[in-house]
């Protein structure tokens, strides 16, 4: 009895002194971990895969070189598998039971949507990484991808003043098409443009024949194609078929759901978006990022936009914890209010706006040609995302936790 | 004028055709046989995996889609015997045991081709009638559609196994005592239920993004066309799937997608509330 006694306060005593030693080593320290929610399985798993893909590099290169503040970094993926209930499920399981540090991920708008009140509830910041409608104020969330005023106000009148100004649009019918195709509107009307029809299509439908007949009938000159998922991008197919034959321009096309690797040429053939980020830039710094990529994932397809926003996200990251010297959401806002939370992306410096946590970026309006070869048809240079800020979201005074589209801005106060 | 007569035809021939062929092969397994095959859409998806993957390697199309509904055909048969057999007289059991079969094919499908399998392109052909273009193989689809029906009432009707396969499928125990081998029968009728499956999948492979999920897209229409036919095959599902191609099409022209689908949906609704033996239940009462 005696004895045994002894011998624990021995063991405690050396338990004790490991403690020590481990607090004064910087390395031992536990790890930061990562939440990660991606779909890699389930329709939307040919997107999804490349976020993995690319936080995992993210994550294999930081740990390399030291990781974040002396901290290696855990990442946690769960796969929601497309269904927003399980994302909201595996949500709070990160945020609550797993304690992570920071929250990334989530693909569709109406997924982001589903996690948002949920982070809300946290002080754990969330990046969300793919392009979307814009609009979010919302305090907890950091956007990587690029927004409407990115997009749509350098895409739309370049359509417009090329091909004509009566467009059509089919939009996938939830948030993300319903509020681009409200983005589209508003910008037609300023341009004096028409929108000769707008068709709204349930996700999983996969047969176009009456969209492509009605299409015809309206005798538009181009079409805005924001259609989402593996069964609605069978419109492509389907409309070459019928030699349907119209320029046509999207947000998500091409460098988002690589389309033009997916189909046989010429499907995408005359098909325009506003891009940060698509495989074919061609800068040395893409091109060794690009090199990178395909060294750890050789069997990758194409390194889509939201992908490479969400290896992006863990720098950004990084390099907010390290201004900061803190990972506390609220010491890393106190750096993004500075306007000095920035990184060299492989596009380019990227910032992120104080007013909306949105991120600056270097939009490039891309065509396809009928081998369903890219090309740069013009460069903008860095585009701020103001939007959110000039209609009166500031993040730096107050936190709406609001979705504005131009139809539903901030009450004036 | 006349285009617009042509294009109301053609939009009704393209949702039949969607209609017949993505249901034809669920008619047998589940109109006849009783069987709930919730792997109804991986059948069609192996039917267009198979069908791209042969035309990837150099086979002519119409060849490879052949093929691919014959794998379809024999995987349906291994299947039968492996799985489907045990459950004949467990309808709900069978549900689960086919909607287990269906996650398992399309994570492996996940696992070993990937999330995204390139297109194969549709067949060149297109023509135009007024102010319209169309695709010319979306007609070949609704000759295929109509193709496959004549051939089930050939085959089911007109021959010596039709005959048998429908006495088993009434009363298994009488026919078994009359010399049928009733086991065979049924395999042989899944078989043809899967291959048809695989032939829908291998039509539309050359118009449609290949995802393993894909099936999915195809597993609705199928159910409520047989369901709403009836248990009789051959006089319900035909009507089932004018009936729905009227009113989807009509609605689709005039109001799009979504109030297409959710009107061929409502029309589901009363139809089985008012007839719930489906409508072959009232073709078969007048033919008597």
């Amino acid at each position: 009895m005696n004895s045994g006694l002894k011998l624990r306060m021995v063991l405690l005593g050396a338990m004790l002194g490991t403690a020590a030693s481990m607090s004064v080593a910087r390395a031992a320290e536990p790890p930061l971990k990562v939440g990660l929610l991606e779909d890699v399985s389930g329709d939307l798993a040919f997107m999804g895969m490349p976020k993995l893909h690319g936080s995992q590099l993210a994550v294999e290169e930081i740990n390399k070189s030291g990781g974040i503040l002396g901290r290696q970094i855990e990442l946690i993926h769960l796969d929601p598998q497309g269904d927003n209930a399980r994302y909201q499920e595996f949500g709070r399981r990160l945020l609550n039971r797993d304690k992570v540090d920071v929250l990334i991920g989530g693909i569709t708008s109406a997924s982001r949507e589903a996690l948002r009140p949920i982070v809300d509830r946290t002080t754990t910041p969330y990046f969300y990484t793919n392009q979307y409608e814009g609009g979010v104020c919302d305090a907890s969330m950091i956007s990587m991808g690029a927004v409407p005023e990115q997009q749509f106000s350098t895409l739309i009148p370049w359509m417009v003043e090329k091909f004509g100004k009566k467009v059509y649009v089919i939009a996938a019918d939830y948030n993300f098409g319903q509020i681009s195709a409200e983005w589209n509107r508003k910008i037609m009307k300023d341009l004096g443009g028409e929108v000769v029809g707008e068709e709204f299509i349930p996700l999983g439908v996969s047969q176009f024949a009456q969209t492509i007949q009605n299409i015809q009938k309206a005798k538009p000159d181009w079409l805005l194609t924001i259609n989402v998922g593996a069964a609605q991008d069978s419109f492509f197919e389907q409309a070459a078929a019928a030699n349907l034959n119209l320029p046509m321009g999207s947000s998500i096309k091409v460098m988002l759901g690589f389309e033009h690797k997916r189909f046989k040429p010429p499907a995408l053939n005359n098909m325009h978006a506003t891009a940060n980020w698509f495989e074919e830039i061609d800068t040395p710094e893409a091109n060794e990022f690009k090199k990178r990529w395909h060294a750890k994932f050789p069997d990758e397809l194409y390194i889509n936009d939201m992908g490479y926003n969400a290896y992006n996200a863990l720098y950004m990251y990084k390099a907010l914890v390290e201004k900061a010297k803190s990972i506390k959401l609220e010491d890393m806002r106190k750096v993004i209010a500075t306007g000095d939370a920035c990184i060299d992306a492989p596009e380019g410096k990227v910032c992120i706006d104080p007013k909306s946590q949105h991120t600056s970026h270097r939009m490039r309006l891309i065509s396809v040609g009928p081998k369903h070869e890219v090309k740069v048809e013009k460069d903008y240079g860095t585009i701020q995302p103001y939007w959110l800020g000039e209609i009166g979201c500031d993040l730096t005074k107050k936190n709406d936790k609001d979705q504005y589209t131009p139809s539903h801005l901030p009450k004036k106060s | 004028m006349s285009a617009e007569v042509f294009s109301v035809f053609y939009q009704f021939a393209d949702v039949f055709a969607f209609l017949i062929l993505s249901a034809a092969g669920l008619a047998i397994v589940f109109g006849m046989m009783g069987v709930i095959n919730m792997a109804h859409g991986e059948f069609i998806m192996c039917g267009a995996y198979v069908t791209v993957g042969l035309v990837n390697l150099g086979v002519p199309l119409p060849i490879a889609q052949i093929l691919a509904a014959v794998t379809a055909g024999l995987i349906g048969v291994l299947v039968e015997f492996l799985v489907v057999r045990r459950f004949y007289k467990r309808p709900l059991d069978s549900l689960l045991a086919t909607w287990g079969l269906s996650l398992i094919v399309t994570q492996s499908m996940l696992l070993i081709v990937g999330s995204a399998v390139r297109g194969i392109g549709t067949p060149e052909g297109s023509f135009a009638v007024g102010g319209y273009t169309f695709s010319t193989y979306r007609l070949v689809l609704f000759g295929c559609a109509v193709a496959v029906l004549a051939g089930l009432y050939v085959i089911f009707m007109k021959t010596r196994f039709g005959v048998i396969a429908r006495a088993t499928m009434q009363n298994a125990a009488m026919a078994k005592a009359l010399g049928a081998r009733t086991g065979r029968i049924y395999a042989i009728s899944f078989g043809i239920g899967t291959g048809l499956a695989g032939l829908c999948g291998a039509l539309y492979a050359p118009t449609m993004t290949l995802i393993p999920t894909m099936g999915a897209t195809f597993v609705v229409e199928s159910f409520v066309t047989v369901v709403i036919g009836g248990a009789n095959v051959l006089l319900g599902t035909a009507p089932a799937a004018v009936f729905l191609a009227m009113i989807r099409m009509a609605l689709n022209a005039s109001y799009g997608q979504i109030i297409g689908q959710i009107g061929m949906l409502v029309a589901v609704i009363l139809i089985i509330r008012v007839l719930p033996e489906g409508l072959s239940s009232v073709l078969v009462r007048r033919g008597r």
